[in-house]
């Protein structure tokens, strides 16, 4: 298969992959930090409603807060325990939300206590999503949208194809990857549910051609009765996005403002998926997720599955780290975010830790310039929008025309435009706070008065 | 020669004709007031009166539906003026000013991570909150001093705003901008104010910030029902009388003042605090 023949989206960078350091390191189980932080609020929409009471004694794999309406998912308690306190904890947002504090038990065995299961043979598709919602399921990729919403379809929007996301296109993270080769019958199982749920045609597993181990074990483990294939797509970033996953397999666009449901597909990250096929038939929920850890700053780099909760503190003493450490970053290095304490824990959506040395973040760490007009990142960016024009519509605060005429809500922070950038202009950072701005803007709008919030669009 | 003058000059009488038809025929009647209402305000069009502008405050005016007092840009004579040109009352306004919830400047609060991207605020909040220590401090970029169009809003040598009273509008601007929505309007009179807006329980807060609230209550009994605390921050109930410092005598922080017009000034028992220079970053 030569490179050229492989299915891609247009635009698009390529960072250095940086994978090779743990993409052979097999899944080790990461131990118990002495005080788990678990934040209310893991996944994007409520806060989930504590169902314990400070001083409790609770066991591993026990409910601790339950879903506070649609937009809202399960909490269960990732070790046996005491809860300590319930109150406020710093979060990744860089503010301070609701959370459980839980105290592991040194000496318990850690059994995990098994909730309701969802046997495959029997389950109808409403089961399943509320089963999804019951184990506090969310994307596992880094957005953290709770899968249950994702699985709820309106009638009049089929679904055609389930794409099972196994791009992983973030430098340094090798999750996904060893979760493919390490979990298959989880995957298979996790497509089985899927496809019950979304009765779609077919299931595409699209996995980037910088894993051919994980494409080759995925299609040899596919049972002949599973209308699923493997898609082996180019190394390119941002190729594990949803929309350009959909525009490179099926030639499809989603339109300015709609979901890649509007096209009849669904994607699915192949982390979810495996943990719906390991979780649902037993009745467990999502206690504990793999991570990568690696970067230039972490000793002992390699994929391990966490407790949800432990503190970025403990876990970079027990991985152990150069002392130069400057950064830490949960998620990738291109779509995650800066950790503004060690205080931080681990939660659902947290793909990775990548730590960097003083050393390595200098690079980083330069003179901006003005925009030159260059168009690197016209050429860069997988939206096809113009950074160019909309960071300089930035730094003049123009953000009603960036919306309006330059679909700055389009623009969904990949870091293309930034990393090409010769001007070391940090365009994305100027539009999240643009689009922050905006979205305030039109929230009063709405809220003032129908009559007001015309100018927003359809 | 002479066709092309009949012809201009005939076109020239048609289309003047037309203009001047149009000007009787599409007049609107105005009230000749409004225009002269609008000169006599400030021309700042900053909003804060709740109007669109000063044009359409000046139409609001002229209509009956406000009364000069609403615009706290004009001067008293101003104010005085517009009335008296209305035959209305000026309308007692009170004076509102926007106070600031944090007092944490560089030598009193820490900071926890180094931030290096575009220098505002509200960029800054966007990469996890900002470099403080305090999740609900000020960052000190100073959007409201940029924002601020009346230069009442001044960044001190500890990067924090410094409202001036006199110069302050209560536009709303600041209120807006503030990514950590520190900013609210007050009435002058509203002198006991808490400067802090941390929720955190506890003396930990103080590793973090030496001025912050720590729901230590002590204000709360002094005046029992005018301080309360919430969600660990003491708040101050301005529906009751709240013209005594009574509460800020023994606040071991300072994070209760009381505002003087030229600044704020702590209760007695407070940790008097000398330092000049920054705080150094909490070690990780």
């Amino acid at each position: 298969m030569g490179l050229l023949a492989l299915k891609t989206f247009r635009h698009g960078v390529h960072p250095p992959e940086a994978k090779d350091e743990t993409s052979g390191s097999p899944i080790r189980q990461f131990p118990f930090a002495p005080l788990l932080v678990l934040p209310l609020i893991q996944h994007a929409g409520k806060p989930s409603l504590p169902e314990v009471i400070e001083g409790q004694e609770v066991v591993r794999g026990q409910r601790l807060a339950r879903p506070d309406g649609f937009m809202s998912v399960s909490l269960h308690a990732p070790a046996t325990g005491v809860v300590r306190k319930i109150g406020l904890c710093p979060s990744i947002s860089g503010r301070m939300v609701p959370g459980i504090f839980l105290e592991p038990h040194p000496a318990s065995t850690q059994e995990v206590a098994l909730g309701e299961p969802c046997p495959l043979e029997t389950a109808t598709p409403e089961a399943i999503v509320a089963a999804i919602q019951e184990a506090g399921l969310v994307g596992l990729g880094g957005a953290a949208f709770p899968t249950h919403v994702k699985l709820s379809l309106p009638d009049d929007k089929p679904v055609d194809t389930l794409i099972i996301n196994g791009a992983e296109c973030e430098p340094y993270l090798t999750t996904d990857h060893r979760v493919m080769l390490e979990q298959r019958d989880d995957v298979v199982m996790g497509i089985r549910y899927l496809l019950r749920v979304c009765r779609a045609e077919r299931a595409i597993v699209a996995i980037e051609a910088n894993k051919p181990d994980a494409a080759r074990h995925i299609q040899e483990g596919l049972p002949d009765d599973l209308p699923a294939s493997v898609e082996v797509l180019r190394v390119k970033y941002p190729q594990g996005a949803e929309k350009m996953l959909i525009s490179a397999l099926l030639g499809r666009e989603v339109p300015s403002g709609k979901l890649p449901l509007d096209t009849g597909a669904l994607c699915i990250n192949v982390a979810t998926a495996a943990e719906i096929g390991r979780l649902l038939p037993a009745g467990r929920g999502i206690e504990e997720r793999v991570i990568t850890i690696g970067g230039p700053a972490i000793e002992h780099k390699g994929n391990y599955r966490i407790p949800i909760g432990t503190p970025l503190r403990f876990l970079l003493e027990q991985v152990g780290v150069d002392e130069d450490v400057n950064r830490v970053f949960l998620g990738g290095p291109m779509m995650g975010a800066a950790a503004p304490s060690l205080d931080i824990p681990i939660t659902k959506g947290t793909s990775g830790v990548v730590a960097f040395t003083d050393h390595a973040a200098a690079a980083t760490h330069r003179k901006i310039y003005p925009c030159i007009r260059c168009g690197y990142c016209v050429d860069a960016c997988p939206m096809l929008l113009n950074p160019s024009q909309l960071g300089i519509l930035a730094l003049n605060e123009e953000h009603e025309r960036m919306a309006d005429e330059f679909h700055l809500l389009d623009c969904f922070e990949c870091g293309s435009c930034s990393f090409v950038c010769p001007s070391h202009i940090p365009l994305v950072q100027q539009f999240r706070a643009a689009k922050a701005t905006v979205r305030k803007a039109r929230q009063q709008a709405a809220a003032a008065g129908p009559t007001a919030s015309k100018e927003a669009p359809a | 020669m002479i066709t092309a003058v009949a012809a201009l000059s005939g076109l020239t009488m048609a289309l003047a004709t037309l203009l001047v038809l149009a000007h009787r025929m599409l007049h609107v009647e105005e009230d000749p007031r409004v225009g002269l209402v609008e000169d006599m305000l400030p021309h700042t069009n900053c909003g804060a009166c709740g109007y669109p502008g000063c044009r359409a405050f000046a139409e609001a005016l002229v209509g009956g539906e406000a009364l000069p007092g609403k615009c706290t840009v004009s001067s008293e004579a101003g104010r005085e003026r517009i009335a008296g040109f209305l035959g209305v009352d000026v309308g007692a306004e009170a004076k509102r000013v926007a106070r600031l919830a944090c007092a944490g400047g560089t030598n009193v609060a820490r900071r926890r991570a180094r931030y290096d991207g575009p220098a505002t605020c509200r960029a800054a909040a966007q990469v996890a909150g900002g470099g403080k220590s305090c999740f609900f401090g000020c960052l000190g970029f100073g959007d409201c001093a940029e924002a601020c169009d009346f230069d009442a809003i001044r960044m001190n040598e500890h990067e924090l705003p410094v409202v001036s009273e006199a110069a302050c509008t209560a536009c709303g601007d600041c209120v807006e901008v503030c990514p950590k929505d520190l900013f609210s309007l007050h009435p002058v009179s509203h002198r006991l104010f808490v400067a802090c807006k941390s929720l955190e329980a506890g003396d930990g807060i103080l590793e973090d910030c030496e001025v912050g609230c720590t729901a230590c209550g002590r204000c709360a009994q002094d005046a029992p029902g005018l301080v309360q605390i919430q969600s660990n921050l003491a708040v101050v109930d301005y529906d009751r009388d709240h013209r005594t410092d009574l509460p800020i005598q023994r606040c071991p922080t300072g994070a209760i003042i009381w505002m003087e017009p030229e600044g704020p000034r702590k209760g007695r028992e407070a940790a008097k605090i000398i330092r000049k220079g920054t705080l150094p970053p909490a070690a990780t």
